[in-house]
């Protein structure tokens, strides 16, 4: 075959490769497909990626580096999620989100190095060099702080604000002068002010908000790609931009309706997330009436047991502890006496979208009992018992309540339960630094513990009352 | 502006809205799966780390280049195994057999 025909040949593959994408994507929305869908787009990227060894016009030279690079990153990312414990997850997320990132960055600096003096592919290279820097450092700072190799919660520099403007407007300004007058040397600054942009946009955001920041950063980097996508398709294997295009802008474009629905989750402004530094203040709310009334793990397991309906509520707490396990046991405890166990799932509980649900899937709940904020806070009035395990925010009525921090953040209706039972460790207040009236009501007591010991204690009691 | 940049650029306009379209009734359930397996999916930065290495002409190049490409490759198959394994938990056979005590 000649170079032209084999050009077209890994062109079908990519043509083939972007509708499987597209297929596998769709079918991550329903949970009976959605295996087959990333299997379905795993085969779509291996042979994609294999055909590219093809393309004419790579310099032999360099195979050697790329079947390295290949070897040494494969094996290294299929061992690190094959190896990490499930509760790690947010943090692999963001990882390996930043290795793209970072993939896309280092891209867009070869490109720059080569191509200096081509405006189009310069310029295009600049913009993705931008956001795929900030990406990747955004990407893990908030590893650290989901590992808790940094403090979770938000760490505010003084005169922030003007700082990160500064670092970001000099660190882009360097990047278009580098074009404009064809030096590369000033591409250096020009990158590490961007990482630099990065770590400081990540910093102040607390550990409660990073569902956003990971699914903003994971947006991110797909625009990253697609920019350096737009670069390629200017150069002399262009063709490989295009399903970079495809695919980076689909991340891109899903991954901002994630971020909005996240935000929207907590009644908050993408802005105020990145910008507001929530929760690094202490609110000084109205004062709270009434007192705490601890409970014991007996009188609660009681409670449960005669029951009709039990809602749980897990939040990060219950993700810290690893409580999940022993929630499924007192879950199943419950059933075989006869009473109906829902769990109640804000969109936000968690370090991650859609967390609390992976957590509780992880130790064998079936997800039909799990149920949505909308799906679920109608049941509260005709439910006996609701268990807050390790969540706060979530379930605060001071978000009904105008001149509260939270006002307006859609939450978990649990104080009209008959009686409500909130397992936490301490008398703490939650991430927004609001105290939480619930605790204070009169059908509300406290369990107090870490949740793996006190869910435990009330699988125990309930056992001793077969 | 060349040609091929105003065919990306359509192409880029229809893929932004698919992207929305395709996954804008997800349920919360799947949060976590969809945003793993996007995750995924832009590890297609792999082709252009291969595409940039490979016609990389001076050391610094490559060497910039071949970072490219680790990180592509971490990207693909970390995202991969990951959202495997977040979707291997949802596998609704798995609760009814495991969970039955």
């Amino acid at each position: 075959m000649t170079a032209f025909e084999i050009q077209d040949a890994i062109n079908a593959i990519y043509v083939v490769a972007v509708l499987v994408f597209i297929l596998g994507l769709k079918a991550m929305s329903s949970p009976a497909t959605a295996r087959r869908g990333i299997v379905y787009a795993g085969l779509a990227m291996l042979i994609a990626v294999g055909v590219t060894f093809f393309s004419p016009g790579l310099l032999t030279d360099n195979f050697l580096w790329i079947f390295v690079g290949v070897a040494v990153g494969g094996f290294g990312g299929w061992y690190w999620a094959r190896v990490v414990k499930m509760t790690a997850m947010p943090q692999m997320v963001a990882v390996f989100n930043g290795m793209g990132a970072g993939s896309a960055g280092a891209i867009a600096a070869v490109e720059l190095l080569g191509h200096i003096g081509d405006l189009t592919t310069s310029g295009l290279s600049v913009a993705g060099g931008v956001i795929g820097s900030i990406s990747i450092a955004a990407s893990i700072v908030a590893f650290l702080k989901l590992q808790g190799w940094l403090t979770s919660k938000p760490i505010v520099l003084p005169a922030r604000q003007v700082v990160n403007t500064a670092v970001l407007v000099i660190g882009v300004a360097l990047g278009i002068y580098a074009v404009i007058a064809q030096e590369t040397f000033w591409l250096l600054p020009f990158f590490v002010l961007l990482l630099l942009y990065g770590v400081l946009l990540a910093l102040p955001i607390g550990g409660a908000d990073m569902p956003v920041v990971i699914s903003l950063t994971n947006a991110l980097t797909g625009v990253a790609v697609g920019l350096d996508g737009f670069a390629l398709v200017n150069g002399p294997l262009g063709d490989a931009g295009y399903a970079m295009v495809i695919a980076g802008v689909l991340v891109g474009s899903a991954g901002s309706l994630l971020t909005v629905l996240m935000a929207k989750a907590m009644n908050r402004s993408i802005a105020n997330v990145f910008f507001g530094a929530f929760g690094a203040t202490e609110e000084t709310g109205g004062p709270v009436q009434g007192q705490l009334k601890p409970m014991e793990a007996p009188d609660v397991a009681a409670l449960m047991a005669y029951a009709n309906q039990v809602i749980i509520v897990p939040g990060y707490g219950l993700a810290v502890a690893q409580a999940q396990q022993k929630v499924k046991e007192l879950a199943d405890l419950l059933e075989s006496k006869g009473v109906t166990v829902k769990f109640a799932i804000h969109p936000v509980a968690g370090r991650m979208p859609g967390h609390m649900n992976v957590l509780l899937a992880e130790a064998g709940i079936s997800y039909d009992k799990l149920f949505d904020r909308d799906e679920i806070n109608a049941e509260f009035p005709a439910t006996d018992v609701a268990f807050v395990i390790g969540a706060n925010d979530v379930v605060n009525p001071a978000a009904h309540r105008q001149g509260s921090p939270l006002y307006g953040m859609p939450i978990l209706d649990v104080e009209q339960a008959k009686n409500v039972i909130v397992n936490k460790r301490g008398q703490g207040k939650g991430f927004a630094g609001v105290e939480n009236e619930l605790f204070y009501r009169d059908n509300c007591h406290m369990l107090y513990g870490d949740a793996q010991s006190a869910v435990g204690q009330l699988v125990s009691a309930l056992k001793q009352t077969e | 502006m060349a040609a091929d940049l105003w065919t990306a650029l359509f192409i880029a306009l229809l893929a932004a809205f698919t992207g929305y379209e395709v996954i804008s009734r997800v349920p919360v359930l799947l949060h976590t799966p969809l945003m793993s397996g996007s995750n995924f999916i832009h590890g297609i930065v792999l082709v252009g780390a291969i595409v940039a290495l490979g016609l990389a002409t001076t050391p610094l190049e490559q060497a910039i280049g071949l970072v490219a490409v680790v990180m592509g490759a971490l990207n693909v198959t970390g995202g991969y195994v990951v959202t495997v394994r977040i979707l291997a938990m949802f596998d609704r056979s798995r609760p009814k057999g495991g969970g039955g005590k």
